[in-house]
């Protein structure tokens, strides 16, 4: 569906568990390069699951397995490998939440905590990296002369778009969004489905959305999943105008079970 | 049922409603011709107004569910195609009243012949546009098709009666105010079959989700 030479990443028979509930089964789904894929599909079907392997996160609790692989382009390495770090993969894999989580630090700090981390400690470039990274959330004029304040003085959708930044710093490929913009208002809500459309240029999104107008006005792809599996996934266009898959239809037509 | 259904329901009733008007329209427009009746030409001069109100009412309709009900797939799908096909049963209707306004000119003046192909078309666009709107409700594709096939036919008869026409013309200069009329009535019922295609076309993509105007006929 996706042109090899276009994939950025794709999942292939990938299974996960959360002890013994077999919560993936067998997804296989193609990420391509600069490109939106959206993930929608009912609550517990998987779709925060299948985002969240992508990074490893799962890795942070006990008892959890994946089986198959995720293979990210173009080196061709399987993340899901235990000799790939997920600390490195978290770098160039980053995430963005559904509610936004600041760290309690100033707006500078929050930005540069991931250069930080990473050992770099040089003001000028850190001054650079927030610049840009700020700039590159569309949030640079309107924090630019107060960086020192702290995150928390910023409103819901400056916030996210402050984590969007910090995500940013560390120059990921793919950005992982969770319901970025589930508690926001429509204002900051379009803002950032702005971003994302404007980011994809650079970079490679994944956006896992309840809000199926968001994403058939920004993505590319859409998958739907229900009960583990991936049922459809085809351009986003095609699922929301003829999907071919009942399921899909019965899901985004509102008459589900 | 959800509240959905129940719009989506009430509207389709809004478009055969429709239909049904246009599609007598159509006939009576013919009969009032062939039966020199300026009472019935007249009945679907005045019937128009209904029809063009019912025009103006689905579309509002159909805007309001997609700004508020915000419709995907399927829904999406048939709301489209309710208000494009409501545009051309609004120019049946219309192509109707031209037939009526001939015929309410001719009736004024001697016959020049028997009508017996205009009936003829007329009895096949009525059936195109009846099945065509069969084909919308029962979302069936094969009767569809169906009724795409059957235009040749109507094309076939509108060239055969221009020749007929022509002829007469040829012969009497006498005869060319009345054949321009009955050539005209011919053209409007070759349009009515055209409009009748069109919708049997939107049944298609309703269906299948495939535009497939302008392209030749997929085989099947």
């Amino acid at each position: 569906m996706v042109e090899k030479s276009r994939l950025k990443s794709e999942s292939k028979n990938l299974n996960f568990y959360y002890g013994n509930v077999h919560a993936l089964k067998n997804v296989n789904m193609p990420i391509e390069l600069n490109k939106v894929t959206a993930l929608i599909g009912p609550s517990g079907c998987g779709k925060t699951t299948l985002l969240r392997c992508f990074n490893r996160m799962h890795d942070l609790y006990p008892h959890n397995r994946y089986e198959g692989e995720i293979l990210l382009y173009p080196e061709n390495i399987n993340i899901l490998s235990s000799a790939v770090d997920p600390i490195e993969i978290r770098m160039r894999i980053s995430m963005v939440f559904q509610k936004p989580n600041p760290f309690p630090k100033s707006l500078y700090e929050n930005v540069a905590y991931g250069l930080r981390v990473r050992g770099v400690n040089k003001k000028q470039v850190l001054d650079e990296k927030v610049e840009k990274s700020l700039r590159g959330a569309a949030l640079w004029d309107e924090v630019k002369d107060r960086l020192n304040n702290s995150a928390f003085d910023l409103s819901g959708g400056q916030q996210q778009r402050l984590c969007i930044a910090r995500a940013l710093a560390t120059d990921p490929e793919i950005l992982l969004f969770d319901e970025p913009t589930s508690a926001l208002d429509p204002i900051a809500t379009s803002k950032i489905e702005e971003l994302v459309i404007e980011l994809k240029k650079k970079l490679t999104i994944l956006i896992v959305t309840h809000n199926m107008q968001q994403a058939a006005r920004i993505s590319d792809w859409t998958g739907f999943m229900m009960l583990g599996e991936l049922i459809e996934f085809d351009k986003t266009e095609k699922i929301f105008t003829a999907p071919s898959e009942k399921l899909t239809e019965d899901y985004i037509t509102g008459r589900f079970g | 049922m959800t509240r959905f259904d129940e719009e989506l329901m009430r509207l389709k009733e809004m478009v055969l409603e429709m239909g049904a008007m246009v599609e007598s329209s159509i006939k009576d427009s013919v009969k009032s011709l062939v039966e020199r009746d300026d009472e019935l030409a007249k009945t679907v001069i005045e019937r128009d107004h209904q029809i063009n109100t019912l025009d103006v009412q689905i579309d509002e309709e159909c805007i309001r569910l997609i700004a508020l009900m915000q419709p995907m797939a399927g829904d999406l799908r048939f709301l489209t195609t309710a208000m494009k096909i409501t545009t051309d049963l609004e120019r049946m209707g219309d192509n109707s009243v031209n037939i009526a306004e001939r015929a309410l000119e001719l009736n004024r003046e001697p016959i020049l012949k028997p009508y017996i192909d205009i009936p003829h078309m007329s009895r096949i666009a009525q059936g195109m546009t009846r099945d065509a709107l069969d084909a919308f409700v029962r979302r069936d594709k094969k009767l569809a098709m169906d009724v795409i096939m059957r235009d040749d036919e109507v094309d076939d008869l509108k060239y055969g009666i221009f020749e007929e026409l022509i002829s007469y013309m040829v012969r009497d200069p006498n005869t060319v105010s009345r054949a321009m009329k009955i050539s005209f009535v011919a053209q409007y019922l070759e349009r009515i079959a055209d409009h009748a295609t069109n919708i049997a076309e939107m049944v298609i993509y309703l269906v299948a989700g495939k535009i497939i105007r302008h392209m030749a006929l997929p085989e099947e």
